[in-house]
């Protein structure tokens, strides 16, 4: 199974590779709409603020691309590649994001920020989470939340073949990994559907 | 809820781990691959590997620890000793790295704290302060502990917060490798001055240390108790529990 990293200069993308190639994916790290088309699935990543990003991602002229091929394909973005998601942030200036699931991103409103450590989501197993940002959506698009400081924290959101991981899945050990491992098993089904 | 952390400290010389536990899982006890798995298996939260070679060799031999460990082990990786450049800390970054550790940098040149940040990110941004108590005051110190600086823990502490640093690793000096515990009045004027994690490390003898240190601070950092067999991560951690302390154990396993 071949996967596209979207490579749009936010934040490390050679773990999210690592963790990839250790389930048995193909990982291509690009920002060709060739190689994004031919590939089975899409991971979007990203460390960084919601503004540049979008910014950053506008200069690809992938946009277009990422916004059409998400209703064709399984998507995932991860991290802040998951806020992308998102019909808008408030980080910075307002601004517009993929609008591939309904919601807003917007600042938590914790006493300590960012959100980073181990923190539990499904059943009670923990996950990597370094974020000062959150998905706000209907519940209907939330798969699993963690809590922190008495705030809900969406940790998985899925709309269709759109999922997206606040947490990192790729730095949450084990359990991340098979985070990882159960979306790559979604995929394979899905192409099988496909043909 | 959010989980207090255990982070074993592996002390690396040209590419081997000195000081490495003497386990007999392990065939190779000085290879950081097998340190890390181990670790990690053992319920490690994060590692930190701290370079402690000498030579002007270090920085590939380094990159190629990081890079090996990064391609076995899914946890948060920091680095420290010896990164002199934004050139440094971005080779680090991409050879598996999530988080780099600054110390005597960030004291002479506490504007690339900013820059780091900036480019980087502040989660990748670790700030070590080694701290010294003496006629009154918490000194900081840079070189590994030799060079006394002007600056005031307190003030310092506040500073690299502004500044961007996404977390703070305070050594005490004065109770490193003592084992008697922590330092604990500095952990707690630090928690009261600044929102960002600190990581509390030098000075713990055994899994009650540990939890002092995790009553006021969100982290701690382990190593002799660890590399002598005193305890274990996963004994730590069942002793934290019992105090209350929230803790992450490891349900899955890898293949």
């Amino acid at each position: 199974m071949k996967v596209a990293v979207i490579d749009y200069g936010m934040g490390n993308v050679f773990n999210v590779e690592r963790a990839l190639q250790a389930i048995g994916c193909y990982v291509v790290i690009t920002n060709d709409a060739s190689q994004i088309e031919e590939a089975d699935a899409i991971l979007l990543p990203g460390v960084g603020a919601f503004p540049q990003a979008m910014q950053s991602l506008e200069q690809t002229g992938l946009i277009p691309l990422l916004q059409k091929i998400a209703t064709e394909k399984p998507f995932l973005g991860i991290c802040l590649g998951m806020q992308l998601l998102f019909d808008s942030s408030t980080e910075g200036m307002p601004t517009k994001g993929l609008g591939l699931i309904p919601g807003t991103v917007e600042r938590m409103r914790a006493k300590r920020l960012p959100h980073v450590g181990w923190n539990s989501i499904l059943r009670d197993e923990d996950v990597y989470f370094v974020h000062s940002y959150h998905a706000v959506t209907d519940d209907a698009n939330i798969v699993a939340e963690a809590e922190y400081m008495g705030e809900r924290v969406p940790a998985i959101v899925q709309k269709g073949l759109v999922t997206g991981m606040q947490f990192h899945p790729e730095k949450s050990g084990a359990f991340g990994l098979s985070l990882l491992q159960e979306w790559k098993e979604a995929v394979e089904r899905e192409i099988t559907t496909r043909h | 809820m959010l989980k207090r952390r255990i982070i074993p400290c592996l002390d690396v010389k040209e590419g081997r781990v000195v000081k490495g536990i003497e386990f007999v899982q392990l065939r190779d006890i000085g290879d950081p691959v097998e340190i890390a798995k181990y670790y990690d298996e053992s319920g490690a939260d994060e590692l930190v590997f701290l370079d402690i070679t000498a030579s002007t060799e270090r920085r590939q031999t380094m990159l190629d620890v990081v890079s090996a460990v990064a391609r076995k082990v899914f946890i948060p990786l920091t680095v420290g000793g010896g990164i002199r450049s934004l050139d440094d800390i971005s080779s680090l970054l991409k050879a598996g790295a999530d988080k780099v550790s600054l110390n005597t940098l960030a004291v002479e040149s506490p504007s690339l704290i900013r820059e780091a940040a900036d480019r980087f990110g502040s989660q990748c941004i670790v700030v070590a302060i080694d701290v010294k108590f003496e006629d009154g005051e918490y000194y900081v110190y840079t070189y590994g502990g030799k060079q006394k600086t002007e600056l005031l823990a307190v003030e310092w502490a506040k500073q690299v917060a502004a500044l961007g640093a996404g977390e703070l690793l305070v050594t005490s000096m004065n109770q490193d490798g003592k084992q008697s515990g922590y330092d604990l009045a500095i952990l707690e004027r630090l928690r009261e001055v600044v929102d960002i994690p600190i990581i509390a490390s030098g000075g713990a003898g055994n899994a009650e240390h540990v939890v002092e240190a995790l009553e006021k601070v969100d982290a701690a950092l382990l190593a002799s108790i660890l590399h002598d067999r005193k305890t274990t991560v996963e004994e730590v951690k069942h002793v934290c529990t019992s105090h209350n302390l929230p803790m992450r154990f490891v349900s899955t396993k890898m293949d």
